[in-house]
Parts: C-alpha cells; sequence; structure tokens
C-alpha cells in the first residue's frame, strides 16, 4: 500500500502547487491588487542599449560593405543550380535519417538483448561511430572503393565464386548515404535505447503473459509507448543531419547545397554571397524543421501534463473521457515505485 | 480429464543466483477450485505465480498445467526446454492479471482488451470487439471502452485488466495481489468481480492478503513462508485453527 501512495505523492506535486496556487489567487481577488514601483533593473537596460547599437552598426556597415555582394546574393538565392542542390540536401538527409533510424533500431535491440556477443558488437560499433569524427568517417567511405575494388563471394584464401564490382561505394551519393546514415546510427541507437528502457517492464510482462511473442510485444506494446521519448530528440538529430550534409564535401561529393555554392563561387570568385545563399537556403529548412519539431513536442508534453492532473484527481470517474487527438497516457502510467 | 488436477506442483524450486526463492513447492488446483495464497513479503508468492505460465523458468521439481508440463516438453526420460512460441502457445490459457494492472495505456480499454485476441487468436476484430464489449459489461465497465487507461480509476483498470486476461479465454486464472495497489473504497469493486468468476466455475490461484475474501471464497488456503508451502486447507480451518507457529505468528500480524 505504501508504494502506490508514494508513487501519487510525487506525480501530485505540479497539480498540488497548482491548485494551491488557485487558491491563493482565489482568496487575494476581493482585496485591491497591491500597487508598488517595482524593482529597476538600470545594468539590464544599459546591456540591451548596447548590445542593439552593436546589431545595428554592424547591420548597416554590412549593408555597405561590397564583399558581401548582396545583388551577387539575390542574383544566386533562386538559381536553378542552386535551388537543385537544396533539393538534393534534403534527400541526402531523408535517407540518411531513415538509414540511422533502421541501424539505431538493430542496435538498439542489440544492445538490450540477453546475448553477451550482440550486446559487445553493437557497443563496439557505438564506440567506433561516435568516437571518431564524422568528417574523417566520410573520408575513409570516399575511398572504401579503392580498399575493395570489387565485392566477392566465397570461402576465403579460395578462388571466389562470384566477384562484383563495387558499384555502391563508386557511386558518391550512396556513399555519402551511408557514410551519415551508419554515424548517425550510433546516435540514434541511444535515443531509440533510452526510449524502450524508459517503457515499464511491466508492459512487456502483461504482453506476454498474454501469449504475445517477442516481436508482437515490441511492434503492439513497447514500441508506441517508446516513441513518446523517441521523437522530440530524433527532430533534434534531423536538423543536425540536415546540416551535417555540407561534410559531404569529404567523400567528394559536390552536387550538395554547399558543394554546389562552392562550386560556383570558384568559378566567378564570389565566395561571401554564396556562402550567404547556402546559409539562407540552410536556414529556411531548418527553420520549417524547427516550426515542425515545436509542434510535435508540444503535443507530446501536453499529452503528458493533461493525463497527470487527470490521474491524481480524486474522483476519476468524473475526468473527461478520452480526449480525441491526444492517444491516452503518458509513458508508465502503472510504473513507478516498483521494488 | 476431469479429475486431473488444474496445476500440479511437485517440488517446485527456483533460485535467483544463490537465492533460492522457491524451495520445493508440492500443491494441486483442480479445475473450478479457487485456491488462495497468503504469506509474508519475499516469500516466493509472486515467483510461483509466474512460474506457472512460465514469465520464469523453474530449476527443479515438476511443473504441470492441465498435464502438460509448464517450459518442458519430455521425451523419453529427457526434458527439451520449449521454444518461445510453444511457451506462449502454452500461456493462452493462463491468464494472469498484476498488481499494478499494467494495462497498456496507449490503448483505450476495449483496444486493451482485443489486442491479444486478434494478434494471438487471429480473431477478426469485429468478433473480438464484439467479445470484449460483452466482457467489459461483465465487469461493470460497458460504457468505458472507449477511455484511455489514464482515465480511470484503479478500481476500474483492474477490472479491465481481467477482462483482458478473460479475452483469450484461459482454463485458469492467476492474480498476483489484485487488490493491493487500489485505495480501500475501490478494492470491493474488483473482488466481487473475482467472486462472480469464481461462481462461474472459473479455476483461480489469487495471492492475496484478503482474508475475507480467502475465507468467503477461497476452497484452499495455502500459507507459503520462506519458498515452502507451510500449510494448507480449507481457509476456515486455517484462519480461526493455524498448526504451524509460522502461520500463527503471520495471521496474527494480518486478521
Ligand atoms: N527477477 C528476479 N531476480 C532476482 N531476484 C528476484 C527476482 N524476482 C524476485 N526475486 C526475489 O525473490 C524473492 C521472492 O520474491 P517474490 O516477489 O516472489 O515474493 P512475494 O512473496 O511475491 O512478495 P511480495 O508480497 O512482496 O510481493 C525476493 O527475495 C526477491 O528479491
Ligand atoms: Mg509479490
Amino acid at each position: 500500500m505504501s508504494e502506490p501512495k508514494s508513487d501519487r505523492m510525487i506525480e501530485a506535486e505540479p497539480g498540488a502547487t497548482a491548485r494551491a496556487g488557485r487558491k491563493r489567487d482565489a482568496d487575494n481577488a476581493p482585496p485591491e491588487a497591491i500597487v508598488a514601483i517595482p524593482l529597476r533593473h538600470p545594468w539590464r537596460n544599459v546591456v540591451a542599449v548596447l548590445l542593439v547599437l552593436g546589431l545595428a552598426v554592424f547591420i548597416l556597415d554590412a549593408a555597405q560593405r561590397s564583399d558581401y555582394g548582396w545583388t551577387d546574393v539575390g542574383k544566386y538565392i533562386f538559381d536553378r543550380r542552386i535551388s537543385q542542390a537544396a533539393w538534393v540536401t534534403l534527400w541526402l538527409t531523408v535517407y540518411a535519417m531513415i538509414g540511422a533510424i533502421v541501424i539505431g533500431l538493430l542496435l538498439a535491440i542489440m544492445r538490450l538483448s540477453p546475448n553477451p556477443v550482440l550486446k559487445s558488437i553493437a557497443w563496439l560499433y557505438i564506440w567506433i561511430f561516435r568516437g571518431t569524427p564524422v568528417y574523417v568517417q566520410l573520408v575513409f567511405w570516399g575511398i572504401v572503393s579503392l580498399i575493395y575494388p570489387v565485392f566477392t563471394l566465397g570461402i576465403p584464401f579460395t578462388e571466389p565464386w562470384v566477384t562484383i564490382p563495387n558499384e555502391v561505394f563508386t557511386n558518391l551519393f550512396i556513399t555519402a548515404v551511408i557514410g551519415l546514415a551508419l554515424n548517425e546510427a550510433a546516435y540514434m541507437s541511444e535515443i531509440v535505447r533510452a526510449g524502450l528502457l524508459s517503457v515499464d517492464e511491466g508492459q512487456a510482462e502483461a504482453s506476454t503473459a498474454l501469449a504475445m511473442s517477442w516481436g508482437q510485444t515490441m511492434r503492439f506494446v513497447v514500441v508506441p509507448q517508446a516513441m513518446k521519448i523517441i521523437i522530440p530528440p530524433t527532430g533534434n538529430e534531423v536538423i543536425s543531419m540536415l546540416k551535417t550534409t555540407s561534410l559531404v564535401a569529404a567523400i567528394p561529393l559536390s552536387i550538395d547545397l554547399y558543394g554546389v555554392s562552392r562550386g560556383i563561387s570558384a568559378v566567378t570568385f564570389t565566395p561571401v554571397p554564396l556562402l550567404l545563399v547556402a546559409s539562407l537556403w540552410y536556414l529556411l529548412f531548418t527553420s520549417i524543421l524547427m516550426v515542425g519539431q515545436h509542434f510535435i513536442e508540444k503535443r507530446f508534453s501536453r499529452g503528458t501534463g493533461r493525463v497527470k492532473a487527470d490521474k491524481d484527481s480524486p474522483t476519476p470517474e468524473t475526468a473527461p473521457t478520452a480526449v480525441p487527438g491526444e492517444p491516452g497516457a503518458p509513458l508508465g502510467t502503472d510504473a513507478g515505485g516498483k521494488g | 480429464m476431469t479429475d486431473a488436477p488444474m496445476v500440479l506442483a511437485e517440488r517446485v524450486s527456483k533460485n535467483f543466483g544463490s537465492n533460492k526463492v522457491l524451495r520445493g513447492i508440492s500443491l494441486e488446483v483442480d479445475p473450478g477450485e479457487v485456491l488462495c495464497i497468503v504469506g509474508p513479503s519475499g516469500s516466493g508468492k509472486s515467483t510461483f505465480l509466474r512460474c506457472i505460465n512460465h514469465l520464469e523458468r523453474v530449476d527443479g521439481g515438476r511443473l504441470s498445467v492441465d498435464g502438460q508440463l509448464v517450459g518442458y516438453r519430455q521425451k523419453g526420460d529427457k526434458l527439451y526446454e520449449l521454444k518461445l512460441k510453444e511457451a506462449a502457445f502454452q500461456r493462452q490459457e493462463i491468464g494472469m492479471v498484476f498488481q499494478r494492472f499494467n494495462l497498456f495505456p496507449h490503448l483505450t480499454a476495449l483496444e486493451n482488451v482485443t489486442l491479444a485476441p486478434v494478434r494471438v487468436k487471429g480473431l477478426s476484430k469485429a468478433k473480438a470487439t464484439a467479445r470484449a464489449t460483452e466482457l467489459l459489461e461483465r465487469v461493470g465497465l460497458g460504457d468505458k471502452g472507449g477511455a484511455y487507461p489514464a482515465h480511470l480509476s484503479g478500481g476500474q483498470q483492474q477490472r479491465v485488466a481481467i477482462a483482458r486476461a478473460l479475452a483469450m479465454d484461459p482454463k485458469l486464472m492467476l492474480f498476483d495481489e489484485p487488490t493491493s495497489a487500489l485505495d480501500p473504497e475501490l478494492v470491493g469493486e474488483v473482488l466481487d468481480v473475482m467472486k462472480g468468476l469464481a461462481k462461474s466455475g472459473m479455476t483461480m490461484i489469487v495471492v492475496t492478503h484478503e482474508m475475507g475474501f480467502a475465507r468467503e471464497v477461497a476452497d484452499t488456503l495455502v500459507f507459503m513462508d520462506e519458498g515452502v508451502v507451510v500449510e494448507a486447507g480449507p481457509p476456515r480451518q486455517i484462519l480461526s485453527d493455524p498448526q504451524h507457529e509460522r502461520t500463527k505468528a503471520f495471521l496474527s500480524k494480518v486478521l
């Protein structure tokens, strides 16, 4: 009996303070509001004014400085080559993230498996791919086709049965996707693992007791709940990936946004305006992603807060039943202080 | 087969490392019988229940449900561990209800009840839903099918959990302290559902601290301590006239 009680107390805290706050408001409403001279913060104002001034000076100066080549910025920002390259960057991001999520899920499951070999292999993978720079990894994938010019199938040290020319790593776009995905997978696996671990053990147990297989338990019970933990940081990773794609220059792939803008400027000798053009496109994409992420996160956090408030209400029968568009409870609703 | 016991445990033992949690449990549960298990915390009650549906592997002795060895297959005088699929198949016949309900929070009450019948037994959505609605009505929650667990009280959640277990048409129901996590005023509604279930002839093993329930519903009461069955018999007899010192000491604390 003591366990659920203590459980409830912890979860009741935010609700309780909110209620207390509301109550105080109600008590204080009839007496007149406090009229007082607010505390002044002179240094805050000084710092703010200085910063605004500095920014204004910088902008005015930059607008006049010919090195920025604002007319060139205007000329190239909607250049066909640039917008096509932006498209390539987007697809690099999409493919690399899909690959990273699939491999990351696999690695996460390997790390959580009871098999010590699978566990160690996953650990080793993550150790290597998180422990070395992406740039270096991309350079490596760029020269893999020299190390392995052909793929062979057969018994080692005997004549191979099948020999296939290495066409994977001679295609630079595919190489870039693989390089980015393999690196990102190491980070994604940690995110997925945290998500899977956040689901209360009782969930898998109940599912197993209902005769569901391990795969069904994962698919219908554990993963859907883990998604709430997995999705927000994955949004960060997508944004981060979009910017990391500029490093494919290491392979060297030069059809992405940064690569093309560099290529143009090498011909026109106007590096600064083209850097600005590329930056503006990156900013556009990351801004769109951030807005999307904001809504996703808001949705998930609202779900959690709402349900908690309902949970500690004394008569849950009076609570509204399922709010549409709010698929249920937070993680581990019945989780918690289990011994 | 009617005479054969539904559950037959013969010197069942289970260790966690060097911790001998079960040290030879022997008991028999007949079809339609309600067996209540009481005992101090850590005596191995939950572990024994989990062994019955093979959530935990039995290390020694014999444990069978409805004449089938749990978790193993016997060939000659050798035992083979069952494949995961076969173990899952055995579990279809055994329903389990947990102390902390363990409802799936991302699914509505109705979806909680239909998930396993659809995914495991391959029932059609329509059939499963009809059956689930029927079961929810049976536990007094006919109008709560669309509610998510977080919007239900503890007592309602536990009743949904019972309906969820019943949806697999089990021959045997295991209850692990089904009312211990409930506020006192919600205990009655869950016990009432369990009484109804017992009356309908379900074979049940119930770990509980509710002595009133045990006295009223159980056919047999088992007192467990330190991984052994200390005393077993009709509940009235054990509650009013315990033979062992340990039983007496325990009962004097809980009654
Ligand atoms: N998965 C596990 N790994 C290791 N030890 C375990 C595990 N599960 C249970 N135990 C140990 O087994 C012993 C018996 O636990 P069990 O949960 O069966 O007791 P119980 O009689 O159900 O107690 P309670 O009334 O507190 O639920 C305890 O000492 C516990 O620490
Ligand atoms: Mg227990």
